[in-house]
């Protein structure tokens, strides 16, 4: 209201009253980018035809910003911005730091690349029921997981991508879509409930929802509050979104039921969101309490990463098959929690960025597959190799690439995992890291043989050529991954330097509260 | 539906329904209202005259796809919350200009923009479920 005849106000103790510089934008932009993007697709529903071109267009929009991002907090940290102007704790921040950016960028180049695969593999009816609307919203609450600085938000970004990665798994409405969504649907909505618990319980005890609050609060609250519950409670709802044993049953059951872009999608960008979350809390705010539940973790990782190699090496369904080695990768990085310190996070981190483009390569890899051979299941897949050399070849990469064999992208997450549990002694874990990566190799090795080198058994399905939006994402995707793994500097110490950050978040809490303790 | 009173009634309890629902939006900054419940009410006076009518009146009568409006509304949302970059303040800050339309001052704001973005959603989302649901019911 016209507030002329009231006294005057002190907006100094509510409001922010430094100027925003244009560059702090960058924090908030690839969300409010993806939503004013996705809306506009939803308000086009006549011109159907323009939905790619617009879409990809913003993806590649969204690079950009999210290049910029990372570019300003290289240079100059952690960046915030309040929303609403509103002062911290109470108004919500958006806080990215390098770990944040490092997942941001990442998931905009997948889902650029699932964008320009989509061209050929979504048909006009998907189209109609708005496929590319729900890759942007999904595209704008994986950027809002990563980037904001504020607990309970996260849980909205959380739901905010559930709600679209529904949409996108029964694209179709095939019978076997609705019962993978259904399971799908069931126990990420218990993991976001116990989340959504864990957020309750932690705001009684803390009476704040900010992050870089509760790093700093958590020190004093320690000895009298029960943060070692909060601690569990949220590992056990991130483990369940990470699809971590024993609670990973929901993505084996659902992932091999969508489009196949929409698997690439889910391979690339939600599990790992769950892990982003989980570093995030365990390491930032929790440290005490990681330390605490690091065998849990350690014993959790081991066994996800068995579970995941067995399990591919068990299946005879191509997209089956990789689901369970996107569950072996993140035991993998549940042992790098579990470790800790510069080497362990870094690690993880690493594997993470490394799984979002590795994962989402082998998947249009499946896709393609699918067309070129006329089946799903790698006992009757053969002869893909004389069918197409290239495209074989570039499996091939993105196979040794997931076993972390030299000079891929998976090497040197995989070297940093086992020298950082050899370090701290844990000669078990770093074993367990190897024997896992040694059957996956078998796994992979087995898919390779079976489909791609054996002899064609059955007759050639005659296909046209494949076009080219199908071929770039996929070789794009692999040369990432092989420059990764030949000049992987920039990379090794942004992660190394995205652990520290998080291990001593004061940076994080300086650009939260640029006046110090209030 | 046959009921006779029911169609004779059922416009002026829709014009009525929306003329309050947009009561309820603009009461909504200081006072109990709000995008959300305008909205539904909205949505309520759609519903009835779909009944009433036939849902293919009420799709003419919308002129737009009900998610086109639910769209329409995230944009307005959307931008609400980018105009404050221009004032050089945080995403979602609340800016206020005062016009005076005939000698009286008109108080416009982007948390309205913004609250009009969350009505037209909730219109265009609810409406286009209970449309959908209303069709598949008469068959």
């Amino acid at each position: 209201m016209a507030a002329s005849t009231s006294p005057p106000v002190d907006f100094s103790a509510a409001l922010v009253m430094a100027p925003t510089a244009p560059a702090e934008w960058l924090v908030i932009l690839p969300v409010a980018w993806c939503l004013a993007i996705g809306a506009l697709l939803v308000m086009l529903r006549r011109p159907i035809g323009l939905h790619p071109t617009i879409a990809v267009a913003g993806l590649v929009g969204l690079v950009v910003i999210d290049g910029l991002l990372l570019h300003q907090i290289v240079r100059h940290g952690p960046m915030t911005m309040m929303m609403g102007r509103w002062l911290p704790p109470f108004g919500i921040a958006f806080t990215a730091d390098l770990m944040g950016a490092l997942f941001a960028l990442v998931a905009a180049i997948v889902a650029l690349a699932a964008g320009i695969f989509s061209i050929a593999d979504i048909n006009d009816s998907g189209r109609r029921y708005g496929f590319y609307p729900l890759l942007m919203v999904l595209m704008a609450g994986v950027s809002g997981a990563f980037l904001t600085g504020d607990i309970f938000n996260l849980y909205v970004w959380f739901e905010v991508l559930l709600i679209s990665s529904f949409g996108l798994l029964v694209l179709g409405s095939e019978r076997e879509q609705i019962d993978a969504s259904v399971k799908y649907g069931f126990l990420n909505l218990v993991a976001t409930t116990l989340f959504l618990i864990a957020t309750g319980y932690l705001y009684a005890v803390f009476g704040t929802l900010n992050m870089a609050d509760i790093a700093r609060k958590a020190e004093e609250l320690r000895s009298i509050a029960p943060l070692m519950t909060l601690a569990g409670l949220y590992m056990l709802a991130f483990a369940m979104k990470a699809a971590a044993f024993p609670v990973n049953f929901w993505l084996p059951a659902s992932y091999h039921t969508p489009r196949v872009v929409v698997s690439a999608l889910f391979a690339g960008l939600l599990t790992k969101v769950g892990i982003y979350a989980l570093i995030r809390v365990m390491v930032m705010l929790f440290p005490v309490e990681r330390e605490e539940l690091s065998f849990v973790l350690a014993i959790a990782g081991a066994l996800t990463m068995f579970v995941g190699v067995f399990g591919a090496l068990a299946q005879t369904d191509f997209r089956r098959l990789l689901g369970f080695l996107i569950i072996s990768g993140i035991g993998s990085v549940f042992a790098g929690v579990a470790v800790g310190g510069p080497g362990g996070i870094g690690g993880a981190i690493f594997y993470s960025l490394h799984s979002m483009l590795v994962m989402t390569g082998l998947y249009f890899a499946s896709g393609i597959a699918m067309r070129l051979g006329g089946s799903a299941s790698i006992v009757t897949l053969s002869g893909l190799y004389r069918r197409n050399v290239g495209f074989a070849a570039l499996t091939l990469m993105l196979c040794f690439a997931v076993s972390g064999l030299p000079p891929f992208s998976g090497f040197w997450p995989k070297v940093m995992l086992v020298k950082a549990a050899l370090d701290i002694g844990a000669w078990w874990l770093a074993a367990a890291l190897l024997i896992a990566g040694f059957l996956t190799t078998i796994a992979t090795g087995r898919l390779f043989l079976l489909a791609y080198w054996r002899d064609g058994t059955t007759p050639a399905v005659n296909v046209a050529a494949l076009p080219a939006t199908t071929m770039a994402p996929l070789a794009a995707l692999t040369l990432v991954a092989l420059l990764i793994g030949l000049y992987p500097e920039p990379l090794l110490s942004a992660v190394q330097s995205a652990a520290a950050g998080l291990a001593d978040p004061s940076a994080y809490e300086k650009s939260v509260f640029p006046g110090g303790r209030p | 539906m046959k009921s006779v009173i029911f169609r004779t009634v059922a416009p002026f309890l829709s014009s009525l329904m929306m003329l309050f629902s947009i009561f309820v939006l603009l009461r909504g900054h200081n006072e109990p209202g709000g995008g959300f419940i305008g909205g539904l009410i909205a949505v309520s006076a759609l519903a009835i005259y779909g009944i009433a009518n036939g849902v293919e009146t009420v799709r003419r009568a919308i002129l737009f796809h009900p998610m086109a409006i639910a769209g329409a509304g995230l944009l307005a949302a959307t931008v609400a919350g980018l105009i404050s970059l221009a004032a050089g303040v945080p995403f979602m800050t609340g800016l206020w200009i005062y016009p005076s339309a005939l000698g009286v001052e008109i108080p416009l704001s982007t948390v309205m923009l913004f609250d009009t973005g969350v009505y037209l959603v909730v219109v265009g989302a609810i409406s286009s479920v209970a449309l959908s649901l209303e069709e598949r019911g008469g068959e």
